[in-house]
């Protein structure tokens, strides 16, 4: 068990620890006992058929499913020794600021590009005019949009082009300068060049962040991530490096999904 | 045999085929009817209205929009007053029920638990099918009573040095109608209002949350922005329906003819001088006079649902949502 659940290489940092991890939508279970660490600035990809809950893990990261009545997880998700789960231990809108998330759909807020990058620094520092701005400018140029809306700042949000209102998320997620970045299918609604600058993009700012990624496409997964975890009916099935699951997985049914031959 | 069978096949299809093309051309021109039948309906009440108004214009001229005057023994006749009254109620009206009814709107979309939404959103918009007349009587026999008592005297006590909230405390008047008339309008805003916010997409209002937002945070920067459209359109409506209101305003407003900075103090709108007085009216003056006051109601009402037809279209051309 502990080969699986482990990233390979030991000299890797943790980011999140996750232990024993289950979620429930009321009285259905839909995660099973979920385990498995996520490395620091690494590209963990989590893939998987629709419903498998690779989603429902994902959003359990920042709590997200707390909106929701009857949802909830249980098990320990620890993060610098935090439970992240634990309410107690750490508020959502501090976790929230901390892990970031991108949706399959872009979701740029109705109000300019300027006020969409300045949104989390608002509501979280008490910056001034010109550190905002300077804030604005190094997520922009983060998420590889900058040349683009230099000279559009005050347009809003909802003018952009798909790929660029999700590299305007990104960015404003950047903005925060949190620790983790959830991307839930990021580039499911856009073309093969967006989808190009958004991998180009993971690339870069792993560097910078840990980034957990709910992917659709094992191609992308293959390409983009260093980890993937493969997810069937609420249950982890493998985890491991990337190379490892696409060239030589230990279970016939990650073998079976990835090459195609599911079901 | 065969051939001439399929031969009389085609000729029944080419005639249902025929049958059909007239019926289309019926239907489109049955709708067309109706649809310029509305527009021409609209120009004759105009016409009508500033047809049966000529006396009055002839008379007073441009003054009837600025006199005071509002004699009938000296058939001397003036608008403003009747105006302000209308104006007045309705900015009362819309002051209460905007607020308070994208509260509700909030609570019903957002907030209320599941098993809450339903029956709490029909009880909000039944108060819609209670007769405008019911209103009036309610206002006059039960709200009136408790403003004289117990609102007024409060409002007189704390905000008193304001002239606004000084003057009699009879409990009809200005206050009283807007109250009336905002609970009046509360349904039609908050119910449009509501729909606006459920039409919020989930994963617009996830990323918010997600960008560690409170429930307020989420409703303030983007749930309102977002349909800030809808909820303008839902407001001319109710403001519409404010401006023409009638029975419930005439039993509560007080029907004297008097300008006065207090809110307290009775007054008129033009609706309430049109019920109250076409009856009474014994000359060709008078009676013109009340119909031009209906012409001018008609052009209140008509300029302000075209500025909000404006409004939303220049929303929808700068591409702001």
């Amino acid at each position: 068990m502990t080969t699986q659940t482990e990233p390979k290489d030991t000299q890797e940092s943790i980011a999140l620890s996750v232990r024993g991890l289950n979620f429930y939508y009321g009285d259905k279970q839909v995660l099973f006992d979920n385990t498995l660490d996520i490395a620091r600035n690494r590209v963990t990809a989590f893939i998987g058929p629709s419903g498998c809950g690779k989603s429902t893990h994902i959003r359990t990261y920042n709590r997200m499913f707390e909106l929701y009545k009857g949802h909830r997880a249980e098990g320990e998700i620890l993060m610098d020794g935090i439970n992240i789960l634990d309410p107690k231990q750490i508020p959502a809108l501090e976790l929230r600021h901390r892990v970031g998330m991108i949706f399959q759909k872009p979701t740029p807020f109705p109000m300019s590009i300027f006020d969409n990058i300045a949104y989390g620094l608002r509501l979280h520092t008490n910056l001034g005019r010109k550190e905002i701005a300077e804030r604005v400018e190094k997520a922009l140029r983060g998420a590889a949009l900058w040349d683009e809306v230099k000279d559009k700042l005050n347009q809003p949000g909802t003018a952009l082009s798909g790929g660029q209102q999700q590299r305007l998320c990104i960015a404003r997620a950047l903005a925060n300068e949190p620790e983790i970045m959830l991307m839930d299918e990021p580039c499911s609604a856009l073309d093969p060049i967006a989808t190009a600058k958004i991998e180009e993009l993971i690339d870069e700012l792993k560097r910078r962040l840990t980034i957990v990624i709910v992917t659709h496409n094992m191609q992308q997964a293959a390409r983009v991530s260093d980890y993937t975890a493969y997810f069937y009916l609420g249950k982890l099935i493998e985890f491991g490096d990337t190379e490892t699951i696409f060239t030589a997985p230990k279970k016939q049914e990650t073998e079976d999904y990835i090459t195609g031959r599911f079901g | 045999m065969a051939r001439s069978s399929v031969a009389k096949e085609c000729d029944t299809d080419m005639k249902t085929s025929a049958n059909k093309a007239w019926g289309d051309t019926l239907f489109k021109g049955m709708t067309l009817f109706f649809a310029t039948g509305i527009l021409i309906l609209f120009i004759a009440i105009l016409i009508a209205l500033w047809h049966e108004s000529a006396p009055a214009i002839d008379k007073f001229g441009l003054s009837f929009l600025t006199s005071t005057a509002w004699n009938p023994v000296k058939d001397e006749f003036g608008a403003l007053i009747p105006m302000a009254g209308t104006i007045l109620s309705t900015i009362l009206a819309m002051l209460i029920a905007v607020p308070l009814s994208i509260g509700v709107a909030l609570f019903l979309a957002e907030l209320a638990p599941v098993w809450m939404r339903a029956p709490f959103g029909t009880a909000i918009e039944l108060l819609a099918a209670i007769p405008s007349i019911v209103y009036g009587m309610w206002g006059l026999f039960v709200l009136a009573p408790i403003m004289a008592d117990h609102v007024q005297p409060w409002l007189a006590e704390h905000l008193g040095f304001i002239p606004l909230f000084s003057g009699p405390q009879m409990g009809i008047g200005m206050l009283t109608a807007g109250l009336v008339l905002a609970l009046m309008i509360l349904p039609f805003i908050a119910s449009v209002t509501r729909d606006v916010f459920l039409m919020v997409p989930q994963n617009l209002k996830e990323a918010a949350y997600g960008m560690g937002a409170t429930t307020w945070e989420v409703v303030r920067d983007v749930m309102i922005p977002y349909g800030k459209k809808g909820i303008v359109g839902a407001v001319f409506l109710g403001m519409g329906r404010a401006l023409g209101e009638t029975m419930a305003v005439t039993f509560v407003i007080g029907n004297a003819y008097h300008l006065s900075w207090s809110l307290f103090a009775p007054g008129n709108s033009i609706a309430s001088t049109l019920a109250n007085e076409f009856t009474e009216a014994d000359s060709d003056v008078y009676l013109a006079s009340l119909m031009e006051l209906g012409l001018v109601l008609f052009l209140l009402t008509f300029l302000v649902l075209g500025a909000a037809q404006l409004w939303l279209k220049r929303g929808i051309e700068g591409g702001g949502k």
